[in-house]
Protein backbone atom coordinates (compact mmCIF):
# COMPACT_ATOMS: atom_id res chain seq x y z
CA UNK A 1 0.00 0.00 0.00
CA UNK A 2 1.27 3.47 -0.76
CA UNK A 3 1.46 5.11 2.64
CA UNK A 4 1.45 8.54 1.07
CA UNK A 5 -2.16 8.12 -0.02
CA UNK A 6 -3.59 6.80 3.25
CA UNK A 7 -6.85 8.36 4.44
CA UNK A 8 -7.14 9.88 7.93
CA UNK A 9 -9.27 6.96 9.12
CA UNK A 10 -6.79 4.46 7.65
CA UNK A 11 -3.94 6.19 9.47
CA UNK A 12 -5.84 6.26 12.76
CA UNK A 13 -6.58 2.56 12.49
CA UNK A 14 -2.96 1.70 11.76
CA UNK A 15 -1.58 3.85 14.58
CA UNK A 16 -3.97 2.42 17.18
CA UNK A 17 -3.54 -1.20 16.08
CA UNK A 18 0.25 -0.90 16.04
CA UNK A 19 0.34 0.38 19.59
CA UNK A 20 -1.95 -2.14 21.28
CA UNK A 21 -1.38 -5.73 22.35
CA UNK A 22 -2.92 -8.35 20.07
CA UNK A 23 -6.14 -8.89 22.05
CA UNK A 24 -6.85 -5.17 22.34
CA UNK A 25 -6.00 -4.67 18.70
CA UNK A 26 -8.41 -7.41 17.71
CA UNK A 27 -11.16 -5.88 19.83
CA UNK A 28 -10.50 -2.53 18.13
CA UNK A 29 -10.75 -4.00 14.63
CA UNK A 30 -13.87 -5.98 15.55
CA UNK A 31 -15.60 -2.78 16.69
CA UNK A 32 -14.65 -1.06 13.44
CA UNK A 33 -16.18 -3.92 11.46
CA UNK A 34 -19.37 -3.79 13.53
CA UNK A 35 -19.67 -0.05 13.07
CA UNK A 36 -19.11 -0.27 9.33
CA UNK A 37 -21.78 -2.94 9.04
CA UNK A 38 -24.33 -1.20 11.25
CA UNK A 39 -23.56 1.92 13.26
CA UNK A 40 -26.41 1.40 15.72
CA UNK A 41 -26.64 3.46 18.90
CA UNK A 42 -25.69 0.55 21.07
CA UNK A 43 -22.64 -0.48 19.03
CA UNK A 44 -21.44 3.10 18.97
CA UNK A 45 -21.87 3.75 22.71
CA UNK A 46 -20.24 0.47 23.66
CA UNK A 47 -17.27 1.01 21.36
CA UNK A 48 -16.75 4.57 22.58
CA UNK A 49 -17.39 3.61 26.21
CA UNK A 50 -14.93 0.74 26.27
CA UNK A 51 -12.20 2.53 24.29
CA UNK A 52 -10.22 3.80 27.28
CA UNK A 53 -10.78 0.54 29.17
CA UNK A 54 -9.62 -1.70 26.35
CA UNK A 55 -6.95 0.43 24.71
CA UNK A 56 -5.65 2.73 27.46
CA UNK A 57 -4.77 6.39 27.29
CA UNK A 58 -1.10 6.34 26.37
CA UNK A 59 0.21 9.04 24.08
CA UNK A 60 0.34 8.04 20.42
CA UNK A 61 3.82 9.58 20.16
CA UNK A 62 3.78 9.71 16.39
CA UNK A 63 7.00 9.79 14.39
CA UNK A 64 7.91 12.63 12.02
CA UNK A 65 6.99 10.28 9.19
CA UNK A 66 3.54 9.62 10.72
CA UNK A 67 2.94 13.34 11.09
CA UNK A 68 3.95 13.88 7.47
CA UNK A 69 1.42 11.21 6.44
CA UNK A 70 -1.21 13.03 8.49
CA UNK A 71 -0.41 16.29 6.74
CA UNK A 72 -0.66 14.60 3.34
CA UNK A 73 -3.95 12.91 4.23
CA UNK A 74 -5.51 16.13 5.45
CA UNK A 75 -3.72 19.47 5.18
CA UNK A 76 -3.23 21.04 8.60
CA UNK A 77 -4.18 17.92 10.55
CA UNK A 78 -1.85 17.80 13.56
CA UNK A 79 -2.31 14.76 15.84
CA UNK A 80 1.11 15.29 17.49
CA UNK A 81 -0.31 15.33 21.02
CA UNK A 82 -3.14 12.82 20.59
CA UNK A 83 -3.55 9.74 22.75
CA UNK A 84 -4.43 6.18 21.75
CA UNK A 85 -8.02 6.37 23.03
CA UNK A 86 -8.61 9.63 21.15
CA UNK A 87 -7.38 8.13 17.89
CA UNK A 88 -9.48 5.01 18.45
CA UNK A 89 -12.65 6.90 19.26
CA UNK A 90 -12.29 9.04 16.17
CA UNK A 91 -11.62 5.95 14.06
CA UNK A 92 -14.92 4.56 15.42
CA UNK A 93 -16.78 7.74 14.61
CA UNK A 94 -15.39 7.89 11.09
CA UNK A 95 -16.18 4.21 10.57
CA UNK A 96 -19.85 4.96 11.12
CA UNK A 97 -19.95 7.39 8.17
CA UNK A 98 -22.00 5.99 5.32
CA UNK A 99 -22.08 8.77 2.69
CA UNK A 100 -24.92 10.65 4.38
CA UNK A 101 -23.14 13.64 5.93
CA UNK A 102 -26.17 15.14 7.66
CA UNK A 103 -27.03 11.84 9.31
CA UNK A 104 -23.39 11.64 10.39
CA UNK A 105 -23.68 15.14 11.86
CA UNK A 106 -26.93 14.30 13.69
CA UNK A 107 -25.44 11.18 15.23
CA UNK A 108 -22.30 13.04 16.22
CA UNK A 109 -24.43 15.75 17.82
CA UNK A 110 -26.11 13.11 20.00
CA UNK A 111 -22.68 11.88 21.06
CA UNK A 112 -21.59 15.42 21.89
CA UNK A 113 -24.67 15.96 24.05
CA UNK A 114 -23.98 13.02 26.33
CA UNK A 115 -20.17 13.15 26.19
CA UNK A 116 -17.84 13.10 29.18
CA UNK A 117 -15.01 15.57 29.29
CA UNK A 118 -12.48 13.24 27.64
CA UNK A 119 -14.89 12.50 24.83
CA UNK A 120 -15.60 16.20 24.31
CA UNK A 121 -11.91 16.90 23.85
CA UNK A 122 -11.67 13.99 21.41
CA UNK A 123 -14.74 14.88 19.35
CA UNK A 124 -13.61 18.50 18.99
CA UNK A 125 -10.13 17.40 17.98
CA UNK A 126 -11.78 15.38 15.24
CA UNK A 127 -13.37 18.45 13.59
CA UNK A 128 -10.97 18.55 10.61
CA UNK A 129 -11.74 14.90 9.81
CA UNK A 130 -15.52 15.03 9.53
CA UNK A 131 -17.29 15.04 6.15
CA UNK A 132 -18.92 18.27 4.94
CA UNK A 133 -17.01 20.53 7.33
CA UNK A 134 -19.53 23.38 7.09
CA UNK A 135 -22.15 21.20 8.81
CA UNK A 136 -20.13 21.34 12.03
CA UNK A 137 -19.63 25.09 12.43
CA UNK A 138 -22.26 25.60 15.15
CA UNK A 139 -20.81 22.72 17.19
CA UNK A 140 -17.26 24.04 16.74
CA UNK A 141 -18.37 27.48 17.91
CA UNK A 142 -19.93 25.85 20.95
CA UNK A 143 -16.55 24.32 21.78
CA UNK A 144 -14.79 27.64 21.34
CA UNK A 145 -17.25 29.18 23.81
CA UNK A 146 -16.47 26.54 26.46
CA UNK A 147 -15.33 27.63 29.88
CA UNK A 148 -13.19 24.51 30.11
CA UNK A 149 -9.76 25.35 28.80
CA UNK A 150 -8.96 21.86 27.43
CA UNK A 151 -12.24 21.85 25.47
CA UNK A 152 -11.55 25.31 24.10
CA UNK A 153 -8.05 24.26 23.13
CA UNK A 154 -9.33 21.12 21.42
CA UNK A 155 -10.99 23.46 18.93
CA UNK A 156 -8.49 26.30 18.90
CA UNK A 157 -5.09 24.60 19.08
CA UNK A 158 -3.35 22.48 16.42
CA UNK A 159 -6.57 22.40 14.50
CA UNK A 160 -7.01 23.71 10.96
CA UNK A 161 -10.81 23.85 11.28
CA UNK A 162 -11.39 27.33 12.78
CA UNK A 163 -9.18 29.16 10.29
CA UNK A 164 -10.95 27.37 7.45
CA UNK A 165 -14.54 27.67 8.65
CA UNK A 166 -15.03 30.45 11.21
CA UNK A 167 -16.37 33.78 10.05
CA UNK A 168 -14.52 36.88 11.15
CA UNK A 169 -16.51 37.48 14.31
CA UNK A 170 -16.16 33.88 15.47
CA UNK A 171 -12.48 33.90 14.67
CA UNK A 172 -11.84 37.14 16.49
CA UNK A 173 -13.66 36.00 19.61
CA UNK A 174 -11.76 32.73 19.63
CA UNK A 175 -8.42 34.54 19.55
CA UNK A 176 -9.48 37.03 22.21
CA UNK A 177 -10.86 34.25 24.37
CA UNK A 178 -7.58 32.32 24.16
CA UNK A 179 -5.86 35.28 25.81
CA UNK A 180 -8.73 35.88 28.21
CA UNK A 181 -8.62 32.38 29.67
CA UNK A 182 -4.83 32.33 29.92
CA UNK A 183 -4.29 30.07 26.95
CA UNK A 184 -1.74 30.65 24.19
CA UNK A 185 -1.97 31.88 20.60
CA UNK A 186 1.02 30.14 19.00
CA UNK A 187 -0.74 26.75 18.54
CA UNK A 188 -3.66 28.40 16.70
CA UNK A 189 -3.36 27.64 13.00
CA UNK A 190 -3.82 30.47 10.49
CA UNK A 191 -3.18 33.18 13.06
CA UNK A 192 -1.30 35.49 10.69
CA UNK A 193 -3.45 34.79 7.65
CA UNK A 194 -6.68 35.59 9.51
CA UNK A 195 -5.44 38.79 11.19
CA UNK A 196 -7.84 41.68 10.54
CA UNK A 197 -8.41 45.31 11.60
CA UNK A 198 -11.36 44.49 13.88
CA UNK A 199 -9.33 41.92 15.79
CA UNK A 200 -6.46 44.40 16.03
CA UNK A 201 -8.81 46.90 17.71
CA UNK A 202 -10.37 44.29 20.03
CA UNK A 203 -6.94 43.18 21.19
CA UNK A 204 -5.63 46.70 21.79
CA UNK A 205 -8.78 47.52 23.79
CA UNK A 206 -8.22 44.35 25.78
CA UNK A 207 -4.61 45.36 26.46
CA UNK A 208 -5.85 48.71 27.78
CA UNK A 209 -8.34 46.94 30.07
CA UNK A 210 -5.54 44.81 31.48
CA UNK A 211 -3.23 47.80 31.93
CA UNK A 212 -6.01 49.70 33.72
CA UNK A 213 -6.38 46.79 36.13
CA UNK A 214 -2.63 46.70 36.70
CA UNK A 215 -2.37 43.27 35.07
CA UNK A 216 0.17 41.91 32.63
CA UNK A 217 -0.64 41.59 28.93
CA UNK A 218 0.44 38.44 27.11
CA UNK A 219 3.09 39.55 24.60
CA UNK A 220 1.59 37.14 22.06
CA UNK A 221 -1.30 39.57 21.73
CA UNK A 222 0.79 41.90 19.54
CA UNK A 223 1.15 39.24 16.88
CA UNK A 224 -2.40 39.86 15.64
CA UNK A 225 -2.05 43.61 16.06
CA UNK A 226 1.05 44.20 13.93
CA UNK A 227 -0.25 43.57 10.40
CA UNK A 228 -3.17 46.01 10.78
CA UNK A 229 -1.76 48.43 13.32
CA UNK A 230 -3.22 51.93 13.12
CA UNK A 231 -1.67 54.96 14.81
CA UNK A 232 -3.28 54.17 18.16
CA UNK A 233 -1.96 50.63 18.03
CA UNK A 234 1.49 51.97 17.14
CA UNK A 235 1.31 54.15 20.23
CA UNK A 236 0.56 51.03 22.27
CA UNK A 237 3.50 49.20 20.68
CA UNK A 238 5.70 52.23 21.41
CA UNK A 239 4.60 52.03 25.04
CA UNK A 240 5.52 48.33 25.16
CA UNK A 241 8.95 49.02 23.67
CA UNK A 242 9.55 51.64 26.37
CA UNK A 243 8.07 49.95 29.43
CA UNK A 244 7.89 46.21 28.70
CA UNK A 245 10.28 43.47 29.73
CA UNK A 246 12.52 41.65 27.25
CA UNK A 247 9.79 39.39 25.94
CA UNK A 248 7.29 42.21 25.61
CA UNK A 249 9.83 44.19 23.61
CA UNK A 250 10.66 41.24 21.38
CA UNK A 251 6.95 40.76 20.66
CA UNK A 252 6.46 44.45 19.92
CA UNK A 253 9.42 44.40 17.54
CA UNK A 254 8.06 41.33 15.77
CA UNK A 255 4.66 42.98 15.46
CA UNK A 256 6.19 46.15 14.06
CA UNK A 257 8.12 44.05 11.54
CA UNK A 258 4.81 42.92 10.04
CA UNK A 259 3.27 46.41 9.93
CA UNK A 260 3.43 48.16 6.60
CA UNK A 261 3.31 51.86 7.48
CA UNK A 262 6.38 54.05 7.46
CA UNK A 263 5.50 55.15 11.01
CA UNK A 264 5.84 51.52 12.09
CA UNK A 265 9.23 51.27 10.42
CA UNK A 266 10.42 54.42 12.15
CA UNK A 267 9.27 53.06 15.50
CA UNK A 268 11.10 49.77 14.89
CA UNK A 269 14.26 51.70 14.01
CA UNK A 270 14.25 53.15 17.55
CA UNK A 271 15.30 49.68 18.76
CA UNK A 272 18.07 48.84 16.27
CA UNK A 273 19.26 45.58 17.88
CA UNK A 274 15.74 44.09 18.01
CA UNK A 275 15.08 45.37 14.49
CA UNK A 276 18.20 43.58 13.28
CA UNK A 277 17.13 40.33 14.96
CA UNK A 278 13.72 40.35 13.32
CA UNK A 279 15.12 41.25 9.91
CA UNK A 280 17.78 38.54 10.03
CA UNK A 281 15.19 35.90 10.98
CA UNK A 282 16.97 35.09 14.24
CA UNK A 283 13.81 36.26 16.02
CA UNK A 284 10.50 35.03 14.57
CA UNK A 285 7.12 34.26 16.12
CA UNK A 286 8.14 30.61 16.00
CA UNK A 287 11.39 31.15 17.92
CA UNK A 288 9.51 33.49 20.26
CA UNK A 289 6.94 30.80 21.08
CA UNK A 290 9.64 28.18 21.56
CA UNK A 291 11.48 30.15 24.25
CA UNK B 1 -3.97 10.71 51.31
CA UNK B 2 -7.74 10.51 51.66
CA UNK B 3 -10.64 9.59 49.40
CA UNK B 4 -14.05 11.11 50.04
CA UNK B 5 -16.32 8.57 48.41
CA UNK B 6 -19.56 10.54 48.65
CA UNK B 7 -19.58 14.23 47.70
CA UNK B 8 -22.05 16.38 45.76
CA UNK B 9 -19.43 18.81 44.56
CA UNK B 10 -21.77 20.60 42.16
CA UNK B 11 -23.19 22.29 45.29
CA UNK B 12 -19.82 23.19 46.79
CA UNK B 13 -17.63 26.22 46.32
CA UNK B 14 -14.07 26.59 45.14
CA UNK B 15 -13.11 27.27 48.78
CA UNK B 16 -14.21 23.74 49.56
CA UNK B 17 -12.08 22.30 46.78
CA UNK B 18 -9.06 24.25 48.02
CA UNK B 19 -9.54 23.12 51.59
CA UNK B 20 -10.11 19.52 50.57
CA UNK B 21 -6.91 19.47 48.50
CA UNK B 22 -4.98 21.15 51.32
CA UNK B 23 -6.30 18.54 53.78
CA UNK B 24 -4.91 15.73 51.63
CA UNK B 25 -8.04 14.55 49.81
CA UNK B 26 -6.84 13.25 46.44
CA UNK B 27 -10.08 11.93 45.01
CA UNK B 28 -13.79 12.42 45.44
CA UNK B 29 -16.77 10.49 44.15
CA UNK B 30 -19.96 12.29 43.14
CA UNK B 31 -22.99 10.00 43.24
CA UNK B 32 -25.85 10.94 40.93
CA UNK B 33 -28.70 12.17 43.09
CA UNK B 34 -31.60 14.61 42.98
CA UNK B 35 -31.01 18.36 43.22
CA UNK B 36 -32.83 19.04 46.47
CA UNK B 37 -36.01 19.25 44.43
CA UNK B 38 -37.33 16.84 41.83
CA UNK B 39 -36.49 17.22 38.17
CA UNK B 40 -39.41 17.53 35.80
CA UNK B 41 -37.89 16.23 32.58
CA UNK B 42 -35.29 13.84 31.26
CA UNK B 43 -33.54 16.77 29.61
CA UNK B 44 -32.44 18.16 32.95
CA UNK B 45 -31.29 14.68 33.92
CA UNK B 46 -29.14 14.45 30.79
CA UNK B 47 -27.56 17.81 31.51
CA UNK B 48 -26.94 16.79 35.12
CA UNK B 49 -25.25 13.51 34.21
CA UNK B 50 -23.17 15.32 31.58
CA UNK B 51 -22.21 17.87 34.22
CA UNK B 52 -20.91 15.32 36.70
CA UNK B 53 -19.03 13.49 33.92
CA UNK B 54 -17.84 16.73 32.39
CA UNK B 55 -17.50 20.19 33.88
CA UNK B 56 -17.33 19.03 37.51
CA UNK B 57 -14.49 16.66 36.66
CA UNK B 58 -12.64 19.50 34.99
CA UNK B 59 -13.34 21.84 37.91
CA UNK B 60 -12.02 19.35 40.47
CA UNK B 61 -8.90 18.77 38.38
CA UNK B 62 -8.04 22.45 38.56
CA UNK B 63 -7.79 22.13 42.35
CA UNK B 64 -5.75 18.96 42.25
CA UNK B 65 -8.57 16.53 43.02
CA UNK B 66 -9.48 13.60 40.85
CA UNK B 67 -13.24 13.47 40.41
CA UNK B 68 -15.29 10.32 39.82
CA UNK B 69 -19.01 9.74 39.79
CA UNK B 70 -21.72 7.12 39.99
CA UNK B 71 -24.62 6.99 37.57
CA UNK B 72 -28.17 6.13 38.50
CA UNK B 73 -31.78 7.06 39.05
CA UNK B 74 -32.23 8.02 42.70
CA UNK B 75 -35.03 6.62 44.83
CA UNK B 76 -36.91 9.90 45.21
CA UNK B 77 -37.25 10.55 41.49
CA UNK B 78 -38.03 6.89 40.84
CA UNK B 79 -41.51 7.82 42.04
CA UNK B 80 -42.15 9.91 38.92
CA UNK B 81 -42.81 7.05 36.53
CA UNK B 82 -42.74 9.04 33.31
CA UNK B 83 -39.40 10.60 34.25
CA UNK B 84 -38.05 7.31 35.57
CA UNK B 85 -38.80 5.46 32.34
CA UNK B 86 -37.03 8.12 30.28
CA UNK B 87 -34.03 8.15 32.61
CA UNK B 88 -33.68 4.38 32.43
CA UNK B 89 -33.41 4.73 28.64
CA UNK B 90 -30.42 7.05 28.85
CA UNK B 91 -28.52 5.48 31.78
CA UNK B 92 -26.64 2.98 29.57
CA UNK B 93 -25.18 5.91 27.65
CA UNK B 94 -23.54 7.17 30.84
CA UNK B 95 -22.72 4.02 32.75
CA UNK B 96 -19.53 3.39 30.78
CA UNK B 97 -18.21 6.94 30.80
CA UNK B 98 -14.68 7.39 32.03
CA UNK B 99 -14.55 7.71 35.82
CA UNK B 100 -17.97 6.16 36.46
CA UNK B 101 -17.17 3.89 39.40
CA UNK B 102 -20.61 2.49 40.21
CA UNK B 103 -24.32 2.48 39.56
CA UNK B 104 -25.72 4.69 42.30
CA UNK B 105 -26.88 6.08 44.51
CA UNK B 106 -29.91 3.87 44.20
CA UNK B 107 -32.21 2.14 46.67
CA UNK B 108 -35.20 3.10 48.75
CA UNK B 109 -36.62 6.32 50.10
CA UNK B 110 -40.21 5.52 51.15
CA UNK B 111 -39.97 1.91 49.92
CA UNK B 112 -42.70 2.34 47.30
CA UNK B 113 -43.46 -0.09 44.48
CA UNK B 114 -41.89 2.24 41.92
CA UNK B 115 -38.73 2.63 43.99
CA UNK B 116 -38.53 -1.13 44.17
CA UNK B 117 -39.02 -1.52 40.42
CA UNK B 118 -36.25 0.88 39.42
CA UNK B 119 -33.88 -0.32 42.13
CA UNK B 120 -34.16 -3.82 40.71
CA UNK B 121 -33.75 -2.69 37.10
CA UNK B 122 -30.61 -0.82 38.01
CA UNK B 123 -29.17 -3.76 39.91
CA UNK B 124 -29.55 -5.72 36.68
CA UNK B 125 -27.78 -2.97 34.74
CA UNK B 126 -24.89 -3.00 37.23
CA UNK B 127 -24.63 -6.76 36.90
CA UNK B 128 -24.61 -6.61 33.12
CA UNK B 129 -21.85 -3.98 33.07
CA UNK B 130 -19.84 -5.48 35.98
CA UNK B 131 -20.07 -2.25 37.93
CA UNK B 132 -20.21 -1.87 41.70
CA UNK B 133 -23.39 -0.48 43.25
CA UNK B 134 -23.73 2.38 45.71
CA UNK B 135 -26.89 1.92 47.78
CA UNK B 136 -28.49 4.92 49.44
CA UNK B 137 -30.25 3.64 52.55
CA UNK B 138 -33.43 5.47 53.58
CA UNK B 139 -33.36 8.11 56.29
CA UNK B 140 -36.75 6.96 57.61
CA UNK B 141 -37.54 3.38 58.54
CA UNK B 142 -33.82 2.91 58.08
CA UNK B 143 -33.15 -0.53 59.46
CA UNK B 144 -35.95 -2.25 57.54
CA UNK B 145 -35.04 -0.36 54.38
CA UNK B 146 -31.39 -1.32 54.72
CA UNK B 147 -32.17 -4.99 55.22
CA UNK B 148 -34.52 -4.95 52.26
CA UNK B 149 -31.90 -3.28 50.04
CA UNK B 150 -29.50 -6.12 50.77
CA UNK B 151 -32.07 -8.87 50.36
CA UNK B 152 -33.09 -7.56 46.95
CA UNK B 153 -29.47 -7.19 45.86
CA UNK B 154 -28.83 -10.82 46.78
CA UNK B 155 -32.05 -11.91 45.12
CA UNK B 156 -30.72 -10.40 41.88
CA UNK B 157 -27.52 -12.35 42.25
CA UNK B 158 -25.19 -9.47 43.05
CA UNK B 159 -21.96 -10.28 44.83
CA UNK B 160 -22.12 -8.38 48.17
CA UNK B 161 -18.46 -7.50 47.62
CA UNK B 162 -19.64 -5.32 44.72
CA UNK B 163 -22.24 -3.47 46.77
CA UNK B 164 -21.62 -0.51 49.08
CA UNK B 165 -24.37 0.17 51.62
CA UNK B 166 -24.04 3.87 52.46
CA UNK B 167 -25.35 6.09 55.28
CA UNK B 168 -25.01 3.39 57.93
CA UNK B 169 -25.34 3.90 61.67
CA UNK B 170 -24.91 1.84 64.83
CA UNK B 171 -28.23 0.12 64.16
CA UNK B 172 -27.38 -1.18 60.70
CA UNK B 173 -23.65 -1.82 60.64
CA UNK B 174 -23.70 -5.33 62.12
CA UNK B 175 -26.27 -6.61 59.60
CA UNK B 176 -24.36 -5.12 56.70
CA UNK B 177 -20.99 -6.55 57.70
CA UNK B 178 -22.46 -9.95 58.53
CA UNK B 179 -23.89 -10.22 55.05
CA UNK B 180 -20.58 -9.40 53.38
CA UNK B 181 -21.46 -5.94 52.02
CA UNK B 182 -19.30 -2.82 52.29
CA UNK B 183 -20.48 -0.50 55.07
CA UNK B 184 -20.03 3.22 54.43
CA UNK B 185 -20.76 5.95 56.96
CA UNK B 186 -21.66 9.51 56.07
CA UNK B 187 -20.29 11.88 58.68
CA UNK B 188 -22.62 14.82 59.24
CA UNK B 189 -21.87 17.68 61.64
CA UNK B 190 -25.13 17.49 63.60
CA UNK B 191 -27.28 14.54 62.58
CA UNK B 192 -26.81 10.99 61.37
CA UNK B 193 -23.20 10.10 62.13
CA UNK B 194 -20.87 12.41 64.04
CA UNK B 195 -17.09 12.04 63.85
CA UNK B 196 -16.82 10.66 67.41
CA UNK B 197 -19.41 8.01 66.72
CA UNK B 198 -17.36 6.92 63.73
CA UNK B 199 -14.32 6.43 65.96
CA UNK B 200 -16.39 4.19 68.22
CA UNK B 201 -17.63 2.18 65.23
CA UNK B 202 -14.06 1.46 64.15
CA UNK B 203 -13.09 0.64 67.72
CA UNK B 204 -15.97 -1.85 67.91
CA UNK B 205 -16.06 -3.35 64.43
CA UNK B 206 -12.52 -2.84 63.17
CA UNK B 207 -11.69 -1.55 59.71
CA UNK B 208 -12.57 -4.43 57.40
CA UNK B 209 -15.10 -3.36 54.75
CA UNK B 210 -15.84 -0.12 56.63
CA UNK B 211 -15.21 3.38 55.35
CA UNK B 212 -16.44 6.91 55.89
CA UNK B 213 -17.45 9.79 53.62
CA UNK B 214 -18.74 13.34 54.02
CA UNK B 215 -21.86 13.15 51.80
CA UNK B 216 -21.36 16.91 51.51
CA UNK B 217 -24.09 18.57 49.47
CA UNK B 218 -26.25 21.70 49.58
CA UNK B 219 -27.19 21.21 53.23
CA UNK B 220 -25.11 21.72 56.36
CA UNK B 221 -22.29 19.27 55.79
CA UNK B 222 -18.52 19.23 56.03
CA UNK B 223 -16.31 18.45 53.04
CA UNK B 224 -13.43 17.93 55.48
CA UNK B 225 -15.29 15.23 57.39
CA UNK B 226 -12.98 12.42 56.22
CA UNK B 227 -9.64 14.02 57.18
CA UNK B 228 -11.15 15.29 60.43
CA UNK B 229 -12.41 11.84 61.31
CA UNK B 230 -8.95 10.45 60.53
CA UNK B 231 -7.48 12.93 62.98
CA UNK B 232 -10.02 12.02 65.65
CA UNK B 233 -9.29 8.34 65.14
CA UNK B 234 -5.58 9.06 65.55
CA UNK B 235 -6.20 10.91 68.82
CA UNK B 236 -8.47 8.07 69.89
CA UNK B 237 -5.68 5.56 69.53
CA UNK B 238 -6.89 3.85 66.35
CA UNK B 239 -3.94 2.41 64.42
CA UNK B 240 -2.56 4.14 61.32
CA UNK B 241 -3.26 0.99 59.37
CA UNK B 242 -6.94 1.05 60.29
CA UNK B 243 -7.24 4.77 59.66
CA UNK B 244 -5.81 4.31 56.20
CA UNK B 245 -8.27 1.53 55.47
CA UNK B 246 -11.31 3.53 56.57
CA UNK B 247 -10.36 6.77 54.85
CA UNK B 248 -8.57 5.56 51.74
CA UNK B 249 -7.97 1.90 51.01
CA UNK B 250 -11.47 0.51 51.46
CA UNK B 251 -13.34 2.94 49.19
CA UNK B 252 -10.54 2.46 46.65
CA UNK B 253 -10.92 -1.33 46.86
CA UNK B 254 -14.73 -1.22 46.67
CA UNK B 255 -15.07 1.23 43.78
CA UNK B 256 -11.77 0.15 42.19
CA UNK B 257 -13.61 -2.97 41.05
CA UNK B 258 -15.04 -0.77 38.30
CA UNK B 259 -11.51 -0.43 36.88
CA UNK B 260 -12.19 3.31 36.80
CA UNK B 261 -10.39 4.51 39.93
CA UNK B 262 -6.82 3.61 40.83
CA UNK B 263 -3.98 5.13 42.78
CA UNK B 264 -1.97 5.86 39.65
CA UNK B 265 -4.72 8.27 38.55
CA UNK B 266 -3.28 10.84 40.95
CA UNK B 267 0.22 9.49 41.57
CA UNK B 268 1.18 8.94 37.93
CA UNK B 269 -1.61 10.40 35.81
CA UNK B 270 -1.52 9.64 32.06
CA UNK B 271 0.36 12.27 30.08
CA UNK B 272 -2.79 13.27 28.22
CA UNK B 273 -4.55 14.03 31.52
CA UNK B 274 -1.60 16.01 32.86
CA UNK B 275 -1.68 18.19 29.76
CA UNK B 276 -5.40 18.77 29.85
CA UNK B 277 -7.44 17.74 32.86
CA UNK B 278 -5.46 17.37 36.03
CA UNK B 279 -3.37 20.06 37.62
CA UNK B 280 -1.92 17.77 40.26
CA UNK B 281 -2.35 17.87 44.00
CA UNK B 282 -0.27 20.53 45.71
CA UNK B 283 -0.08 18.40 48.84
CA UNK B 284 1.42 15.54 46.88
CA UNK B 285 3.69 17.87 44.95
CA UNK B 286 4.95 19.94 47.84
CA UNK B 287 4.91 17.17 50.42
CA UNK B 288 3.79 19.65 53.08
CA UNK B 289 1.69 18.53 56.03
CA UNK B 290 -2.03 18.35 55.23
CA UNK B 291 -4.09 21.16 56.73
CA UNK B 292 -7.24 20.08 58.52
CA UNK B 293 -7.69 23.21 60.59
CA UNK B 294 -10.33 25.72 59.55
CA UNK B 295 -9.01 28.83 57.91
CA UNK B 296 -8.75 30.80 61.15
CA UNK B 297 -5.86 32.88 59.89
CA UNK B 298 -7.72 33.65 56.67
CA UNK B 299 -10.83 35.01 58.29
CA UNK B 300 -9.79 38.62 58.30
CA UNK B 301 -7.66 38.60 55.21
CA UNK B 302 -9.03 40.97 52.60
CA UNK B 303 -7.98 40.19 49.08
Amino acid sequence: MNKGLASPSGLLETWVAERCPAAASKWFRDQLALLRANPSDKTTYLALGYATRRLGKDDLTLSAEDLASAERARAGWDPSDWSVDQAARLAFILASYDVDASRFRDRLEQLFRTADVGELITFYRGLPLYPEPQLHIARAREGARSGMQPIFEAVAHRNPYPAEQFDENSWNHMVLKALFIGSTLAPIQGLDRRANPTLMRMLCDYAHERWAAGRAVSPELWRCVGPHADQEALDDLGRVLKTGDDRDRQAAALALGTASSSAAKRLLDTVPSLAAETKSGRLTWATFAAT
Amino acid sequence: MFIDSHTHMISRTTDDYQRMAAAGIVACIEPAFWLGQPRTSVGSYIDYLSLICGFERFRAGQFGLRHYCTIGLNSKEANNEELAEAVMEILPRYALKEGVVAIGEIGYDEQTALEDKYYRLQLELAKELHLPVMVHTPHRDKRRGTLRSMEVAKEHGLDPGYVVIDHNNEETVRDVLDRGFWAAFSIYPFTKMGNERMVEIVRTYGAERIFCDSACDWGVSDPLAVPKTAELMRRGGISEDQIRKVTFENPLAAYGQSGQIKESDWLEPPAIDQRTLYMGNSVLRGGQAPVVDERASDNLKIV
